[in-house]
């Protein structure tokens, strides 16, 4: 599966993407942000607010309930600011 | 109808959108234009440019499907939203929306949708870099407004307001 991280959630992770094996028990969209977040510092940075961080599966918007089955792309970044 | 949804790092000239649109029609009886413009001071400070960060693929799929949600809602002739992306410099255009129809009510409503979406949920983060001191650091995300989320949903059914059209 392949994250996207964008804007400050990139900077703080340090890359822009990159490819993962889901363990197993991950679930929804919640679930792999609190995994995410105890990968080490950078990523607890990126995710120590996680009511703020928005996340797309597919390149649509969803919730943090959602479920990830069968995604192929999953993106974190912070509440846009486009316009 | 016919719909226009680009992005692109180079300026565009918002007359030859409109006409484009227009050209050869005679049902078009409104055309509303909507530029987003770079300001030169963000909170007082003094900006030096703005660096638009998207989400290719889903920037230019989340734009359509507002497009498809906006030619539902009203009778639209016409539309075209082009959004920039990359390093703007004050004064410079960052979004184009333009949107047609037979009457005046429908294009104002639509490019006022369009917008207020666009602002919330297309995929585009703006940095924007002032004229360092040195002591701090010159650049800096923009923060999401919570009044652009209330403009945003002020079209949705649950709200009530506006959700007759």
């Amino acid at each position: 599966m392949k994250l996207r991280y964008f804007a400050w959630v990139r900077e703080r992770i340090g890359k822009p993407e990159e490819e993962i094996e889901l363990p197993a028990g991950i679930t929804t969209v919640a679930d792999l942000v609190a995994w995410l977040s105890q990968r080490g510092e950078e990523y607890a940075h990126a995710f120590e607010n996680p009511k703020v961080i928005r996340a797309a599966i597919d390149r649509a918007h969803v919730r943090a309930d959602a479920a990830i089955l069968g995604a192929h792309e999953i993106a974190f970044f912070p509440p846009m600011t486009g316009g | 109808m016919a719909a226009t949804v680009r992005l692109q790092r180079e300026p565009f000239d918002a007359a030859s959108e409109v006409d484009k649109l227009r050209r050869g029609r005679g049902d078009i009886g409104a055309v509303v234009t909507f530029t987003g413009i770079c300001r030169s001071d963000e909170t007082g400070a003094p900006l030096l440019a703005m660096t638009l960060e998207h989400y290719p693929g889903m920037a230019e799929a989340e734009i359509a499907r507002h497009v498809e949600a906006a030619e539902r809602r009203w009778p639209l002739l016409g539309v075209a939203v082009i959004h920039r992306y990359g390093r703007i410099v004050p004064g410079e255009d960052i979004v184009l929306v333009v949107t047609a129809a037979a009457h005046r009510q429908d294009a104002f409503a639509a490019a006022e949708f369009l917008m207020d979406y666009l602002k919330t949920r297309a995929p585009f983060w703006k940095q924007i870099e002032f004229a360092g001191d040195g002591r701090t650091d010159a650049k800096m995300w923009v923060d999401a407004k919570q009044s652009d989320d209330a403009l945003a949903d002020r079209w949705t059914a649950s709200s009530g307001r506006r959700a007759a059209e």
